[in-house]
């Protein structure tokens, strides 16, 4: 009883809040530490790496990367793989060639597999496409200081999973703690070492987790480093231009000024 | 053309005289960055180069982009991914695309805001200020219609939403919204018809800020002080004026670099920070997004669409008079058209005789408080349309109206101006002059 | 450009070293805003030059197991069609006898093949640019048994020389080169 006159009165007070909550229903996200978060933050190659084949053992049975090329595979700055190995990832695809008009291997200008499952949504964007964080109060202020949170609201989906299961119209739904509404019906995809890794790192569930998020933001954003490598030297350059201006700027009126002194 | 004295150019040598009986162009360019120019214009006076900046940035990014999209409902998403991943550098040209339309808004409400501020609607400057509104509403639609063109979720609920206003209108409204789309809902037609208008637009708004300079040179700059520059004679004019070049285009040039360093850290550092996740999953016109969410610049004004519901009293009674003509939906987008020609009209609303917000001791009070009904509106724009958003909405709407059409009309009567400098020399000496 | 109408009796006219100064300051800002403007139009230029996915296909590799002495494959490649010919011994011999025949484009075989079965040409007429027609198996091959240009009539022999008609060049050959015995990596 006394709970309830507590949480009805932080209701009436904080009426906003009650309200932001119904809008964007809650769900758990911890706030993983990536490598390429921040100005400077960059992929991390082994982990994307991993995270590939946790993508190719696991999450490939039902999910596609439509708009990701292999060849990107082998791009600096992102998985860096290198071409023959590459080339080697590509061929165990069945491909359809409509030039061919017949399945061949895969080639490494193809891009990655649609999905399987009509069910499983694409994952290409899906780092993009969903934002971790929001608020407070519609405010916009934790996606400025933790960043948009689609990589970790895959991470959190994939360890959110709580065991607890319940049949709705026939299909099985699966609690989830990231999830919005809390119950996702997809099985739960990781339960800790699901894949070895050649280089001896960690596969428990929150390792693979994270590494695969990290894969999937890489998927989706491919061009990052370049992107904050352009996006350093503009500002760079431009703090140099408002320098100089400011300096011109002074002198050029310099006279100007000094005659409304004397006046 | 009438204005403020100063030197004209006159062509010397042969050449420049041969060229200049034939076409003044020379002419022209230095009457145009020789213009005078109140020497007390402010910092507030830096957004229309970063406009200019803005639609240089849009046209040119934005030809670059065209030929490399398709718009197809089949290949428009993925032909944003190819820009994405496989162009040169179209990444970066894509984000600054999407970035250069925020910033945009940043600058044209600055712009807005400043020239309510000081006045700068006011006579002699009302074309000025109805041609910067006509502006203002072709950039809302050519926002709108570049946003429908990567074929995202947002794209599509967005457009199928706010083509849904027009189908408000009475009578007419059904007939017009499958003409602006094509066919009964929005598809292909739509979109190829959107991204020949967003093509379009920008080039229109070009020639419309030649027309806005064009006004505003006619007239003179207005200034912080509100007073206009002595023009009995040029000796008078230069004593409150300098020359556009150097003086305040190296000034609006340093305010731009400062400006382009937090624009080039957004674009490099967190270029989908102001954007939609929604709009990263491709159009589905069978699943709609949980929140439909216009892009942070309609926000104020679609919480000012949405504020009027019809449990309101004044939509009932509209409802009542019009005989169920205007009905709440209807009565929404007149509101929200209805609080952009109030803008429009603050010419004539206004009945101070006094132009800068500096020296009406009252007007300042109201004014700070539209600028924060702007921000509250735009906040429960974004916000679910349910209680206390909805209420918070229709008080703002309310007070958006109330300050154009009561306060801005009463406040000429009621207020004591305080006294303002007699010339801009004046106020330039005064503030250059006491102070170091 | 000058500034003139310097409302300013200027007071005392400032010395040299400052006025170096100046312009020193003057020449920086002016440079640095060209500098980068110019950084600033390279991207956009450079963004029209092939795009990643066209660039990786300007490299193909061809598996050219299964194709028997005898039979031609067409493989697209740049978005020209490339004409793969594995020639029997008689169509070497052929064209080799040919080497000091009459030539409008005078080639030697072996320069023609790197290696002597394998004939990878580009399959664009070297007149106007039309498809000569020979890789289909019941395409005319023109008088030298080579390839045939429907357009104005141009003959190629077996060793892709042009002998009759108006083509001026032998067909074209694209840079290639061997992985394997099996293997062509055109590009």
């Amino acid at each position: 009883m006394f709970k309830k006159l507590t949480l009805s009165a932080i209701a009436a007070v904080g009426l906003m809040a009650g309200a932001t909550n119904a809008a964007v229903i809650q769900s758990e996200i911890e706030d993983f530490d990536f490598s390429f978060e921040g100005p400077f933050g960059t992929y991390d190659e082994n982990q994307l790496q991993r995270g590939l084949k946790v993508y190719t053992n696991v999450c490939a049975s039902c999910h596609g990367l439509k708009y990701v090329p292999i060849r990107t595979l082998a791009d600096e700055g992102g998985v860096g793989l290198p071409v023959d190995q590459v080339r080697a990832y590509a061929a165990q695809f069945d491909i359809y060639d409509p030039e061919l008009d017949d399945w061949r291997p895969g080639k490494p200008t193809d891009s990655f597999p649609e999905s399987n499952d009509p069910n499983a949504p694409d994952l290409s964007l899906m780092a993009k496409a969903r934002a971790g964080f929001s608020g407070p109060y519609g405010s916009g202020l934790n996606q400025l200081f933790k960043g948009m949170g689609g990589a970790e609201y895959i991470a959190s989906i994939l360890t959110g999973y709580t065991g607890k299961e319940k049949e709705e119209a026939g299909s099985i739904l699966y609690q989830n703690t990231a999830f919005p509404g809390g119950w996702i019906s997809m099985a739960p995809p990781l339960w800790g070492e699901d894949v070895d890794f050649d280089d001896g790192s960690s596969n428990a569930l929150r390792d693979e987790a994270v590494d695969t998020a990290a894969f999937l933001m890489w998927a989706a954003e491919p061009k990052m480093m370049g992107r904050k490598e352009t996006g350093f030297i503009a500002v760079l350059f431009l703090v140099l231009m408002s320098v100089l201006l400011y300096a011109t700027n002074k002198r050029i009126w310099a006279p100007i000024k000094r005659q409304a002194k004397e006046s | 053309m009438s204005g403020i004295p100063h030197d004209h150019y006159e062509p010397k040598s042969r050449g420049e005289k041969w060229l200049h009986s034939r076409l003044p162009i020379v002419g022209l360019i230095y009457d145009t960055i020789m213009l005078p120019t109140p020497k007390n214009l402010n910092w507030m006076w830096i957004w229309g180069i970063v406009l200019v900046f803005c639609l240089v940035l849009q046209i040119v990014t934005g030809v670059i982009l065209v030929m490399h999209y398709t718009p197809n409902v089949d290949l428009a998403f993925a032909s944003i991914e190819h820009i994405m991943r496989n162009v040169n550098g179209g990444y970066f040209i894509r984000y600054l695309h999407m970035n250069g339309a925020s910033l945009f808004f940043i600058a044209v409400y600055l712009h807005i805001f400043r020239g309510l501020y000081y006045g700068s609607y006011k006579a002699p400057r009302e074309v000025t200020w109805i041609i910067g509104m006509l502006i203002y509403l072709l950039m809302m639609a050519t926002g709108f219609l570049g946003y429908v063109l990567p074929w995202g979720q947002m794209s599509f609920w967005g457009a199928t939403v706010i083509t849904g206003l027009f189908g408000a209108i009475p009578f007419i409204g059904d007939p017009l919204q499958t003409l602006l789309l094509g066919g009964p809902s929005v598809d292909n037609a739509t979109l190829n018809r959107f991204f020949s208008l967003h093509y379009l637009l920008p080039f229109l708004i070009l020639g419309l800020v030649i027309v806005h300079v064009w006004a505003f040179h006619t007239t003179g700059n207005n200034n912080p002080a509100g007073v206009e520059v002595r023009r009995g004679s040029k000796a008078e004019a230069e004593k409150d004026t300098v020359p556009f070049w150097p003086y305040f285009v190296i000034k609006d040039f340093f305010a731009l670099a400062v400006v382009l360093v937090v624009f080039f850290a957004v674009v490099g550092f967190m270029p989908n920070y102001l954007g939609h996740p929604d709009n990263y999953i491709e159009a589905n016109p069978l699943v709609t997004p949980a929140a439909i969410v216009p892009e942070w610049y309609y926000l104020p004004f679609y919480a000012i669409l949405r504020a009027f519901t019809s449990d309101v009293w004044v939509v009932m009674l509209t409802n009542f008079l019009t005989g169920g003509i205007v009905d709440a939906k209807f009565f929404g987008v007149l509101a929200m058209f209805g609080s952009m020609v109030a803008i429009a009209l603050a010419p004539w609303l206004d009945t101070s005789s006094v132009r800068s917000g500096k020296y009406r001791p009252m007007f300042k009070w109201w004014f700070w408080l539209l600028a924060i009904d702007f921000f509250v509106l735009m906040w429960a724009g974004a916000m679910p349309a349910e209680p206390p958003y909805s209420i918070i909405s229709l008080i703002g709407a309310s007070y958006w109206f109330a300050y154009f059409f009561v306060i801005l009309p009463l406040l000429g009567v009621i207020e004591r101006p305080s006294k303002q400098p007699a010339t801009i020399e004046e106020d330039f000496n005064a503030h250059y002059g006491k102070s170091e | 450009m000058s500034v003139q109408s310097e409302t300013t009796e200027t007071p005392d006219m400032i010395e040299e070293p400052q006025e170096t100064r100046r312009d020193f300051l003057y020449y920086a800002t002016a440079g640095a805003g060209a500098v980068g403007l110019g950084a600033a139009i390279w991207p956009l230029v450079n963004s029209l030059n092939p795009s990643a996915d066209v660039a990786a296909l300007s490299v193909i590799e061809v598996d050219l197991d299964g194709v028997e002495p005898g039979t031609r494959i067409t493989v697209s490649w740049s978005g020209k069609p490339v004409f793969i010919d594995h020639r029997t011994e008689e169509q070497i011999a052929k064209a080799r006898a040919d080497d000091t025949a009459q030539l409008p484009d005078p080639a030697l075989d072996a320069d023609r093949a790197i290696r002597p079965e394998w004939l990878v040409q580009i399959g664009i007429c070297t007149h106007l640019g039309c498809i000569p027609l020979g890789q289909g198996s019941s395409d005319p091959l023109g008088d030298w048994d080579g390839w045939f240009c429907p357009c104005h009539g141009s003959h190629y022999d077996t060793a892709g020389r042009i002998r009759k008609g108006p083509a001026p060049r032998n067909l074209d050959l694209p840079p290639y080169a061997f992985k394997s015995d099996t293997v062509v990596v055109i590009g």
